[in-house]
């Protein structure tokens, strides 16, 4: 029988135990510590005591925002990696496709079958336009050019319900001040002004070219409104919404769209009637390479550059001040 | 020719990444801008110049404006105007 060490406290084992338990502090006594404030009584104890629970509250914060910090790091690592790896794999998957497609210009291949070929060989007799690209899509496939047109309506309308500043508001309240900047306009720009003298007439006049010779040369209704509208947006942009709304305001873009899409509707529709069920059509092909000829194609030209321009031109002053 | 194409589709895909990578957004849409004139060569190369002319028109014009509208809506730029009124 051993007898119970009177000293046990401070023996080795006491120790060992104690440190094997997660009791044992190493630099117990070692360390020199900060005792606190002595003789601290009456505003000052409370003083203390706020303080204490301050720094309570902050070490609250800090374990707080370490959990956060990990969650988000961990987020963060995790975001990292996907995007890499999303965007690796659109690649892999881009490229692969791209490498499966027809070559070029293989006589051979799948896309070049009997509609292709009709289109070449027949097109400049059928719809009598030099460019078989116009006579393509306004003839052959203009129902889908309808359809391009009418999204691009519907498109300014969406644009109008979610820009449009109201104008039964109080017109000097802060929200219609700041989306109006007209305040600003026109700021009179010497440089801006002559470069836009010299260059709108020119964008204009190239613009009304390109959709005129829409079935003789490359371009059509599309490509040249776009240049119209951006003719249009220069001029706006040099000598501001005074000039511009005397012969562009929102009547006048709303009855050019509309007559425009309606006139498109019923040509095509004529034509599509006479032509599916072999009627007698007035609408003659003319001489191919005049620029009066090849039926109906200059004037759904027209129409679709008249949409596409004031489309473009209604999107910048929807942009601009929310209203045409 | 080849080396033109070569040197059309690498200024492209310099573009692309600059665009995402730049921090300044005005930086970026004149970045946007400059792939789509790039883009409208590159049509124009493979014959088909329908696009290239719809291409220079919408994708090098309208559509950095709009860029541009919106970025001085959310004032992201800082217009000669509003730095007179500051100063003031």
């Amino acid at each position: 029988m051993s007898r119970p060490n009177p000293n046990y406290e401070n023996s080795f084992w006491d120790h060992f135990s104690k440190w094997l338990k997660g009791e044992y502090d190493p630099f117990k006594g070692r360390l020199e510590t900060k005792t606190a404030d002595e003789a601290v009584s009456g505003d000052e104890k409370v003083r203390d005591v706020d303080l204490r629970l301050a720094d309570i509250g902050k070490y609250h914060v800090d374990m707080y925002e370490e959990g956060i910090n990990r969650y988000v790091g961990r987020y963060r690592k995790l975001y990292r990696f996907l995007s890499v790896f999303i965007v690796l794999f659109f690649i892999g998957l881009l490229l692969w496709t791209v490498s499966a497609l027809p070559g070029y210009g293989n006589p051979h291949e799948p896309e070049n079958n009997i509609v292709a070929e009709r289109y070449i060989e027949k097109g400049l007799k059928e719809t009598g336009a030099v460019n078989i690209v116009t006579g393509m899509i306004l003839d052959y496939r203009a129902f889908d050019t309808f359809g391009e047109s009418c999204v691009l309506f519907a498109a300014s309308c969406c644009v109008l319900f979610l820009l449009r500043v109201d104008k039964d508001d109080d017109p000097h309240s802060a929200a219609v001040e700041e989306m109006n900047d007209r305040h600003y306009e026109p700021r009179n720009d010497a440089i801006l002004q002559k470069a836009a003298n010299f260059l709108v007439p020119l964008i204009i006049i190239f613009g009304i070219y390109v959709v005129l010779n829409g079935h003789l040369s490359p371009g059509g209704g599309f490509s040249g409104g776009a240049i119209i509208g951006s003719g249009l947006i220069l001029y706006l942009t040099a000598y501001g919404f005074e000039k511009t709304q005397r012969f562009m305001n929102e009547k006048v873009v709303k009855a050019l769209t509309v007559c425009a899409l309606l006139f498109y509707c019923f040509a095509k529709s004529y034509s599509f009637y006479t032509g599916a069920n072999h009627l007698e059509s007035f609408i003659s092909t003319g001489t191919p390479g005049d620029i009066l000829s090849a039926g109906l194609i200059v004037y759904l030209n027209i129409c679709v550059g008249i949409v596409v321009a004031c489309t473009m031109y209604s999107f910048y002053t929807l942009f601009r001040k929310g209203g045409i | 020719m080849i080396t033109l194409r070569v040197v059309l589709l690498a200024f492209l895909i310099i573009c692309a990444i600059a665009v995402s990578f730049s921090k300044d957004l005005l930086v970026s849409v004149v970045i946007y801008t400059a792939f789509g004139l790039i883009m409208s060569i590159c049509w124009l190369l493979l014959q088909s110049p329908d696009l290239a002319i719809t291409e220079a028109a919408v994708g090098a014009g309208v559509t950095g404006i709009l860029f541009f509208v919106t970025l001085k809506k959310i004032h992201s730029i800082h217009t000669t105007a509003e730095e007179e009124k500051e100063d003031e």
